[in-house]
């Protein structure tokens, strides 16, 4: 493709990479946008771990129940089929395995598929985790949203995370607007790119890059 | 077999200074406020608070632990933009934090109510969270050995109760009610109705009343008006 792609084409590209039939829960920020792009024939079910299935779009209005929110605390509505379930259900049915994908933001990817989404590690700040270990434990693949490069440059998916971890060896694919990469056992491969090429992509970052499979 | 109290205050008398509270609710849904108002008024201290988050803006947990009577809390997300008492209590050194992973904080209070002695849980493996904890590697896959959260009592808001203290929810107001109801020495519930035994039919029922201590009931109207 001839552009980079904007922060509502990748939700787009997201959401059309999802498999018919999953179970995913949407992390809270960007990925929470890959909803809108959910199509019906999918029958995608959305997960939120603060105790539901079945979580259909945000609350407008006489919509808005203060009992129905999801995990960003924001009002939303159930389609039906939904289920509730309390806290420890809701992280069971996540940390064993029975969700299909976690879409997740990131301040940093391993190329072993560490991922460092929770504290910048600065010694001063408050340190909340609220479910992001749980997330990045638990779904069959996690897929990780997030600029490609930090706004000095520097690469984001990286050798080694700097930042403090969430989960370890646990990102399967990492969606930027420059390109998507797959983290396989070979190694990250560049599934396509975006307004670049691999070769340029190589040059900015200190990590192998393979090259797409035919 | 549950006690009817006729208001809040009855409900919480009895609250031990240094007792282990755990608080139900995740935001506003599910949160206990009347019966946080209520441990407020009754004065005990030193608490040691168990819920998700560490209170929001000028209300609930956010004045008691304004107030300086939780000494320690255990959440998974206490930073929020209106935590404000929270974030300066901690900055002055005079609220201990214990970080838990969300789901790791679910499952601990599980296995308390379960009678689990400790599980090894994924979660947080290689992380700083983890340091200083057991680990093992099982079938190729690391764990870290994770302890029960008991509480001396359980506030926890449910949507209506029975005589015999059965309760059944409303939507995600859920959350961390029947875990916690489970888990403490005490539970107390507020609901916003109570029925006749027998009008609950027993296959809805969500928390059976063996977990449940003292039932307040709490006008739906009052409740909403705290909660906004």
């Amino acid at each position: 493709m001839s552009e980079k792609l904007s922060r509502e084409d990748l939700a787009r590209l997201v959401a059309k990479d999802i498999q018919p039939g999953s179970f995913v829960n949407l992390g809270i920020g960007q990925p929470t946008s890959v909803s809108n792009y959910l199509t019906a024939e999918q029958d995608i079910t959305l997960h939120t771990e603060n105790g539901m299935l079945g979580m259909g779009p945000e609350a407008h209005g006489d919509e808005i129940d203060q009992d129905l929110i999801n995990a960003g605390k924001v009002p939303v509505t159930e389609v039906p089929g939904a289920s509730y379930f309390h806290h420890a259900d809701s992280f069971a049915m996540m940390r064993g395995g029975h969700l299909d994908v976690c879409v997740l933001g990131a301040f940093q990817v391993s190329a072993s598929g560490d991922l460092a989404n929770w504290h910048t590690g600065a010694p001063d700040a408050i340190p909340a985790v609220g479910g992001a270990m749980d997330l990045a434990t638990g779904a069959k693949d996690v897929y990780v949203m997030m600029s490609l490069f930090a706004k000095d440059g520097t690469p984001k998916l990286v050798q080694e995370c700097s930042y403090p971890l969430t989960g370890v060896g646990c990102v399967t694919r990492v969606y930027t607007n420059d390109a998507v990469f797959l983290l396989t056992p070979d190694g990250v491969r560049v599934r396509e790119t975006f307004g670049t090429t691999l070769e340029e992509l190589q040059s900015k970052m200190d990590i192998k890059l393979l090259p797409p499979t035919e | 077999m549950a006690k009817f109290a006729a208001t809040a205050q009855d409900a919480v008398a009895g609250i031990q200074d240094g007792a282990t509270v755990l608080i139900g609710g995740f935001g506003n849904a599910g949160q206990p406020m009347e019966l946080i108002d209520a441990l407020m008024d009754c004065g005990a201290t030193d608490l040691t608070v168990v819920n998700n988050n560490a209170g929001q803006a000028d209300a609930g947990l956010a004045l008691l632990i304004k107030e300086r009577r939780v000494k320690k809390i255990i959440c998974s997300f206490p930073r929020q933009s209106d935590s404000w008492h929270f974030d300066t209590a901690y900055r002055a050194g005079e609220i201990e934090l214990e970080l838990v992973p969300q789901g790791n904080l679910a499952e601990r209070i599980r296995a308390a109510g379960a009678g689990i002695g400790g599980f090894f849980t994924p979660t947080g493996y290689g992380t700083m969270l983890a340091e200083g904890k057991e680990t093992r590697v099982i079938d190729g896959k690391g764990y870290v050995l994770e302890s029960p959260i008991y509480g001396d009592v359980a506030l926890v808001k449910a949507l209506t109760a029975d005589k015999k203290g059965n309760l059944v929810y409303r939507k995600t107001a859920r959350n961390f009610g029947p875990i916690m109801a489970a888990a403490a020495k005490k539970s107390i519930v507020q609901v916003s109705g109570i029925v006749e035994t027998g009008q609950l039919d027993p296959e809805v029922i969500v928390t059976p009343g063996i977990y449940v201590d003292t039932v307040v009931e709490i006008a739906p109207q009052a409740a909403e008006g705290e909660a906004h």
